[in-house]
């Protein structure tokens, strides 16, 4: 009899959905059938029970090609390499949770390394604005409770999370929302007329790269300097500005999601200093919260498990051990790369393959290379060693932070049929470490 | 050789996610991900046939892409490539201090390459790293 799991959480985007229904097979090794969920989740859990997925880590032979090993000789292999490089750096950990995180952090903690996550390509400026100015933000859960006026800044959930709209914030009716959108204001902000802005009520479209220009716009009405404002800002005609404004500032309760559109550009951790800016003005009119749309479903995670071990959440230089260290731009994968810094890669639960600029790529290939993550990727067909993992969600559960630091456990749903989990992998390369430093002491 | 500036991003698309998800060297990823999205007054401008290839080049790259006018417009001067290979292939790495590279917002030349040929993602990926042994 096939079974049927509920509340199952999906491994892909920041809204770490926790209502999926997954039917496995009787053996609990296939994934027979998916609901509630995106169609980027319904790839996941297909791939997850794949007769094609990788289930030995392969080691790259001097003619190019990759040949099968064990487990015990891959820990054995990034051990010894670990123990000689002077400054290694891994990086990742979009999908991998918080056990195996925290186990990532002691393996670099031992080896005197550096270690970042994704944030650093992604809403790493975002932190440093945080840092700065604070984090007037709520729970989703808030969002579809209580909004009713919600923008979209430089984001675009109808791709990047799929079921933003319809779980938290435009759709919904909750408790004081119960009209779900037809009460709502949605207003989208972005240089192209996306499929996001195509279900807005407002869609401003900026100027690329100007975003700075119009959040000052918006301060200035809202604290009553409208009528100085000059006819057109960063593409936005001054009427519009000052209807949007008015839609703001008179909203119940409001929420600004924002993303890659504003940490992308150029500003930077500007961009969102300043939204967080416009937040805190339109708290003195109103009721506002402020949330970024955090990519992968624990990418919040590092941030919180490492800010509780070592004080920073992204960026972490532990070549000095237990004293940590962090400085974007210094202490940054990119930056660290393009220096050509550090002598040994290890890429885990992402793609930097596909996904660092590709000066970058080239810089950190000319050190050894190991990637960790269940799949062919560009990462694993460059590096020196791919070690098969499980994924968080379909064969190993734990926790994971949803993007509004909410913590939910994860189930697992199949059989991991001998893959290892990121926790137990890395903490016994830990472990090897260990054993290496104290014959070496 | 006719060349334009535009200004290009490079951000995420549904279709490049579920490909993503069924994997990088798939069929479905190649077709997701090789296009650039532009205005069509630019194509006119350029002389740039829809669904044809172009050259874009950057300050650190160039890559073969094809040319279609996208569902999600953008403005005359404003181009877009999905996230993922092609685009980092000519994504600056610069970072202004912060760690996140130029994704967004950074000038490229875009001019008509009807003869040139795409390539998969493995070919520009391990090809860039000397590891590529196909044709």
């Amino acid at each position: 009899m096939p079974k049927v799991i509920e509340n199952v959480g999906c491994p892909y985007c920041g809204c770490s959905c926790d209502d999926v229904r997954v039917t496995v097979s009787d053996d609990g090794k296939k994934v027979l059938e998916v609901e509630n969920v995106c169609a980027i989740g319904t790839e996941i859990f297909k791939h997850g029970s794949s007769d094609h997925r990788i289930r030995s880590p392969r080691l790259r032979q001097p003619d190019g090609s990759m040949k099968d090993i064990t487990y015990d000789e891959a820990i054995e292999w990034v051990a010894q390499h670990l123990y000689k490089a002077k400054k290694p750096l891994m990086y990742g950990f979009g999908s991998t949770n918080c056990e195996g995180q925290a186990a990532a952090a002691r393996v670099m903690e031992t080896a005197g390394g550096m270690l970042d996550n994704c944030a650093t390509i992604c809403h790493g400026p975002s932190f440093l604005a945080i840092f700065d100015n604070g984090y007037p933000t709520c729970t989703l859960g808030e969002v579809k409770n209580r909004a009713d006026v919600i923008v979209y800044w430089g984001s675009n959930p109808a791709h990047a999370h799929p079921r933003h709209m319809s779980r938290y914030s435009i759709f919904p009716r909750g408790f004081f929302t119960g009209k779900g959108q037809k009460k709502r204001t949605i207003i989208v902000i972005d240089p192209r007329y996306t499929d996001t802005a195509n279900v807005a009520d407002y869609h401003l479209q900026i100027k690329q790269g100007h975003d700075y220009e119009l959040f000052d716009a918006f301060r200035m009405v809202v604290i009553g300097h409208g009528k100085d404002l000059p006819d057109e800002v960063a593409g936005i005609k001054k009427e519009k500005i000052l209807e949007v404004a008015e839609i703001m500032a008179n909203a119940r309760f409001g929420t600004t999601f924002f993303g890659m559109g504003l940490t992308h550009s150029d500003g930077r951790n500007h961009n969102i200093d300043i939204a967080i800016s416009l937040t805190r003005d339109l708290n003195k009119v109103a009721k506002w919260t402020i949330m970024a749309m955090r990519g992968h479903y624990n990418i919040a995670g590092p941030g919180v498990v490492w800010s509780w071990t070592f004080g920073f959440p992204y960026c972490l230089d532990l070549t000095k051990k237990d004293h940590a260290h962090m400085n974007p731009g210094e202490t940054s994968s990119v930056d660290m790369a393009m220096r050509d810094e550090v002598d040994m890669f290890i890429n885990i639960g992402t793609d930097a393959g596909a996904h660092f600029p590709i000066p970058a790529v080239k810089q950190l290939k000319k050190h050894p290379w190991v990637t960790i993550d269940p799949s062919i990727n560009m990462a694993s067909e460059i590096s020196d060693l791919h070690i098969p993992v499980c994924i968080c969600g379909v064969d190993v559960g734990g926790i994971v932070y949803r993007m509004d630091n909410v913590p939910i456990q994860f189930r697992k749903v199949i059989d991991n049929q001998g893959l290892l989990d990121d926790e137990t992998l890395l903490n016994r390369i830990a472990d090897r470490l260990d054993e290496l430093n104290a014959q070496g002491a | 050789m006719t060349g334009k500036k535009l200004n290009m991003i490079t951000q995420r698309a549904v279709e490049e996610g579920i490909a993503m998800e069924i994997g990088k060297t798939s069929r479905e990823y190649f077709d997701a991900c090789n296009i650039i999205e532009m205005n069509e007054l630019d194509m006119k401008e350029l002389g740039i046939m829809k669904n044809t290839n172009v050259r874009v080049t950057s300050e650190s790259g160039q890559v073969i892409v094809k040319a279609v006018v996208a569902r999600q417009t953008v403005y005359p001067g404003l181009c877009h490539i999905r996230q993922g290979v092609w685009a980092n292939q000519v994504v600056p790495p610069r970072t202004q201090s912060t760690g996140a590279p130029q994704y967004s917002g950074f000038p490229v030349t875009v001019e008509p390459a009807p003869n040139e040929k795409l390539k998969t993602a493995l070919q520009l990926v391990q090809g860039a790293v000397g590891l590529w042994k196909g044709e």
